[in-house]
């Protein structure tokens, strides 16, 4: 039989993307998960396709990003749920709105259209919301997906060019070779680490799970039509040594409400924590008191893989590990639903050679090695 | 001969005994409760809160359990989608 050309850790979205990618080149591909074929972090995620500006890098990859998902729209199976509703940055004051405008700006440097909403534009837009807020930053590319069924079907389109699943959890991957649990071995010129939080494979990820809470309603079609994140979500999001919550809302197709989010540093137990539950939620009922009324059918939490730079790694591991054969795609935090098409191609592209649509350089491995200064900021 | 009221169920005005539950008044009307997210129309099962097959919009409020409401003077009913 024909050599494996690469071998994929993890089959979440992102290493579903790499095989795909991977596939697609012809290559012979082999895919080892051991857990359930949809990883932890990516089935437990929200699944916003968004455009974040927190940096010039993270803007760069998720506008990419986001015109590889629409490029793959019209291919992707309707139980994937893909639905441009756009997103709505809410601003409840007008300190807040300042905020708005600069962003605006921000975006239209970056060649994207933004709309500012007036209050009473967003009053219009989402007669939920409470009366009282200042207004808010529309961003029409954004969008919502169904990320288990679109991480199933980038595994199931690598199958269908020849990839192979091994079942089994990766204990060790070190030059060219990965052992298995039950012992055997699979070897490959090419090892990619798509592990998500789990970075036991290569400590010096330096990944740090960040747990959040999510909790999804009934159906209540025409209660919401775009995805809502309050603009202090930057802030809250941003802190990194508490605990924060941020009001953050998603229509689903269904008329489903995914109302979110929470992020906890150093907390690696899936428990549902009530406490930042409650405060969660009252965060949600203070920007829509009408979810009051709203019947919730369950909750559950996840991690979030956190580098200290808060960017992915993508690329090769040198600078991390004294191993030519073992390639990064981890760390996305909470844009690895975002980001995973793009940074499928980033990574191929390095592994064959070929230049990328944007600049690679930002995401490399290698820059958690440049010192020990890099902290968690 | 038992005390009559009328409500309505999606648009059309029903009268039922006294006592009856909203479930009940549905099934009567051939009206059925709820649409599932596949399109089935959907009507009570468990009668008794557990199955929440018999939800349905009463006065406006999307969600009630229905075998759980008592139908009441000029209530209005809707199916559930």
């Amino acid at each position: 039989m024909k050599p494996l050309d690469v071998l994929i850790v993890g089959a979440g979205i992102v290493g579903s993307s790499v095989a795909r990618e991977c596939a697609l080149l012809g290559w012979r591909v082999g895919v080892v998960t051991g857990g359930t074929l949809a990883g932890s972090s990516t089935v437990a995620g929200m699944g916003h396709v968004v455009v974040m500006d927190d940096s010039p890098a993270q803007l760069a990859l998720t506008a990419y990003s986001q015109s590889v998902w629409r490029e793959l729209v019209p291919q992707l199976p309707k139980v994937t749920e893909y639905e441009q509703c756009g997103t709505i940055w809410v601003a409840a004051d007008h300190d807040e709105m300042a905020e708005v405008q600069a962003r605006h700006e921000v975006y239209a440097r970056g060649g994207l259209e933004t709309r500012v909403l007036s209050a009473s534009d967003l009053a219009a837009a989402e007669p939920n919301l409470r009366s009282g807020l200042a207004g808010g930053l529309l961003v029409p590319a954004d969008g919502v997906i169904y990320q288990p069924a679109a991480a199933a079907y980038f595994l199931h389109q690598a199958q269908q060019h020849g990839a192979e699943i091994f079942p089994l959890r990766a204990t060790a991957a070190a030059h060219g070779v990965l052992r298995l649990a039950d012992g055997t071995s699979l070897a490959a010129p090419r090892i990619v680490l798509a592990v998500g939080a789990e970075c036991e494979l290569l400590p010096a990820m330096q990944i740090q799970r960040r747990k959040g809470h999510l909790v999804i309603s009934d159906r209540y079609p025409g209660f919401l039509r775009h995805q809502l994140v309050e603009l202090g979500y930057l802030k809250s999001a941003h802190k990194v040594a508490e605990d924060s919550v941020a009001f953050n809302i998603q229509p689903r197709q269904t008329g489903q409400l995914l109302i979110g989010s929470s992020r906890q540093y150093g907390n690696s137990d899936s428990e549902i924590e009530t406490a930042i539950m409650q405060r969660m939620i009252d965060r949600a009922l203070d920007y829509m008191p009408g979810l009051r009324n709203v019947s919730i059918l369950r909750a559950w939490t996840g991690s979030r893989a956190a580098t200290p730079d808060k960017l992915p790694l993508i690329g090769p591991a040198k600078g991390l590990a004294d191993d030519d054969t073992l390639w990064l795609a981890a760390g996305f935090e909470g844009l690895g639903i975002t980001n995973a098409p793009g940074a499928a191609r980033l990574l191929v592209n390095a592994m064959v050679g070929r230049a990328s649509a944007i600049d690679a350089t930002p995401y490399l491995p290698a820059r958690l090695n440049a010192g020990a200064a890099v902290a968690y900021a | 001969m038992p005390e009559m009221l009328s409500l309505r169920i999606n648009g059309a005005t029903v009268r039922v005994a006294n006592g009856t539950s909203v479930s009940a008044a549905m099934l009567i009307a051939g009206q059925p409760t709820r649409i599932s997210v596949t399109g089935e129309p959907r009507g009570p099962v468990c009668g008794m809160g557990i199955c929440f097959e018999c939800r349905a919009i009463v006065n406006g409020m999307p969600h009630q359990r229905t075998c759980q409401l008592l139908c009441e003077e000029g209530m209005t009913v809707e199916t559930n989608r």
